[in-house]
């Protein structure tokens, strides 16, 4: 029998429309075939959810207009609508029917457009991607920069000034080495996103170079970029190796980012072995992180990278979330497949092992960049 | 033995789905529940919240058959929100409600424990139908939550009879079980 008559069957047997021939009909054929018996089984009970699932949307409608009504006469006290906007007035207004509303015919592509966009900023808002966005005042930050290199400069002949800066940038996030022969660099594709015309790369020195994102998957937040710049320097193989297992709880960790225009050091351990709602892709550090952070290495204190810093928790302290390392070598081997980038290889000569701290940072230093983009 | 004949009714209409009734429970009870939850660290729309959420435990208790209250519905929805309310502040780690329940309270943790599971269940469906697409969402909804009937829905999406739109009508749910399925047998 096929699907759509057997459910047709089992609905009508469940609501009693059935006359008492088909109906006896019907339980002979469930007697004798108990493949199809199980079958008609799943589908009473599913119709039972479906049937509960409907009344559910029904009387939460009906309490949601009751609430309305009510608090339109005043019984009910509502906080102040705040914001001007007038879909987040609608949105907040009807945050609960708006699911139910949808199903009216007529405004229905209209009104799940709405709730879409709305519920996927719900969602977000519970947590922040790590990238610093410069926006309008970038022209005055990257002025900021200048001076500021200026002034080092004087001060330090190691340090290069990053004048003149290939583009003004709109925003900034971190990446790190993975393939120093043929300068692949990793960040997150949610930085990546940002950059509607120009990407560049820019290391602890203020040299900038020339990226392009040539792999990017929003699914696992990481992006691959190449730099394309002839001038850049072949730096050594990589000190730290990649950790294809899972990280362990309570494994100490550091990391090093760009939440500000120097780089910074920081440090945390393992909290959770997978991310926010129990998402796989990723772990949860208890660490602090800023705006910038995005793409910062998470090693640990034998050299392994375990993961790439992508969001934190708004809600709570603390709770920062990184892709797994082990994501790296998927992307790698995608990137493989790609005619032009097929010569990507991991290359590393593990060097931080039994050494201390400050060694190991400035040993890690060089392969940690600036992702800026406008 | 008026009040007794009073709550059945309210009870029964509850579980009609009758709009007059859920208001005048809505008129009698949600100023006390609202006061309790402010007095608890709670805003105005976590008052609404709470009792929303209080209202469909009420409402699934009245639905079952042979159903008997053995308090007030007062008495009940107190003791719901009270829980509800506690639950919430302990999930945002603030602190417990401090002072003490103002008015008598029953236990309702069984009744408690199986809204949780149809909840649970409820956004399974929820999530099953927003990823089935058009036409199957709204077709379904037509169906089973505006409870139109079949000739109606067939004029509605263009369909040329009623025995093409119920066609589609089962293929769409077929679809429906395989999403919904996928995500049970994923939580069991």
């Amino acid at each position: 029998m096929e699907d759509t008559l057997l459910i047709d069957a089992a609905e009508r047997f469940a609501r009693g429309e059935m006359s008492a021939e088909e109906k006896k009909y019907f339980e002979e054929l469930r007697k004798n075939n108990p493949e199809l018996d199980q079958t008609v089984v799943e589908y009473l009970f599913f119709l039972n959810e479906v049937e509960e699932y409907g009344k559910t949307r029904k009387i939460r409608h009906i309490f949601q207009e009751t609430e309305n009504k009510l608090a339109g006469e005043g019984v009910i006290a509502k906080s102040p609508l705040h914001g001007k906007s007038k879909v987040v007035f609608l949105w907040k207004k009807y945050k609960r029917t708006i699911a139910v509303a949808a199903s009216i015919a007529g405004i229905i592509s209209i009104i799940s457009t709405v709730i879409m966009s709305s519920i996927s900023t719900q969602k977000d808002n519970k947590i922040s991607l790590l990238v610093s966005k410069i926006n309008k005042q970038g022209q005055q930050i990257l002025d900021i920069d200048r001076k500021t290199d200026q002034i080092a400069a004087k001060q330090d002949h190691n340090h290069i000034a990053a004048t003149p800066p290939r583009i003004d940038a709109r925003f900034r996030a971190t990446g790190f080495m993975i393939d120093a022969n043929n300068n692949y660099i990793v960040t997150n594709a949610h930085v990546v996103k940002e950059a509607l015309h120009k990407l560049i790369v820019e290391n602890s020195k203020g040299e900038q170079y020339v990226a392009e994102a040539i792999y990017v998957d929003p699914g696992s937040d990481l992006a691959i970029l190449k730099v394309k710049d002839e001038t850049f320097n072949k730096l050594p193989p990589l000190p730290y190796n990649i950790r294809k297992s899972n990280p362990e709880l309570g494994e100490q960790v550091f990391m090093l980012g760009f939440p500000k225009q120097e780089i910074v050091y920081g440090e945390g351990y393992v909290s959770a072995k997978n991310g926010y709602q129990l998402d796989t892709i990723y772990c949860q550090l208890s660490t602090s992180v800023n705006e910038g952070s995005s793409g910062s290495p998470v090693i640990n204190k034998n050299g392994e990278l375990l993961g790439i810093i992508t969001s934190m928790e708004n809600n709570a302290d603390g709770v920062v979330f990184a892709t797994k390392s082990s994501n790296i070598y998927k992307a790698i081997e995608n990137v493989k497949k790609m005619k032009d980038y097929d010569d990507i290889r991991i290359n590393s000569q593990p060097s931080l092992r039994g050494v201390d701290r400050i060694t190991q940072i400035k040993r890690v230093r060089d392969y940690v960049f600036m992702v800026k983009g406008n | 033995m008026s009040t007794a004949h009073q709550e059945k009714h309210l009870l029964e209409g509850l579980a009609g789905e009758d709009r007059n009734v859920v208001e005048q429970i809505y008129r009698e009870n949600y100023p006390m529940i609202q006061s309790m939850i402010i007095n608890n660290n709670g805003t105005v729309d976590d008052a609404a919240d709470i009792f929303q959420e209080s209202m469909i435990v009420l409402f699934e208790k009245a639905k079952t058959r042979d159903f008997e209250l053995n308090c007030l519905i007062k008495t009940y929805l107190y003791s719901v929100a009270r829980r509800l309310w506690l639950k919430r502040l302990q999930q945002m780690k603030r602190f417990g409600i401090t002072s003490e329940a103002t008015m008598e309270t029953i236990a309702v943790d069984d009744d408690l424990e199986m809204h949780e599971k149809k909840q649970q269940d409820f956004n399974l469906m929820d999530a099953a139908m927003a990823k089935i697409g058009e036409p199957c969402k709204s077709l379904l909804e037509a169906y089973y939550i505006q409870k139109k009937p079949m000739q109606e829905i067939a004029r509605d999406f263009g369909y040329t009879n009623a025995d093409n739109a119920k066609t589609q009508k089962y293929k769409c749910l077929v679809r429906l079980k395989k999403l919904f399925f996928a995500q049970y047998k994923h939580t069991e």
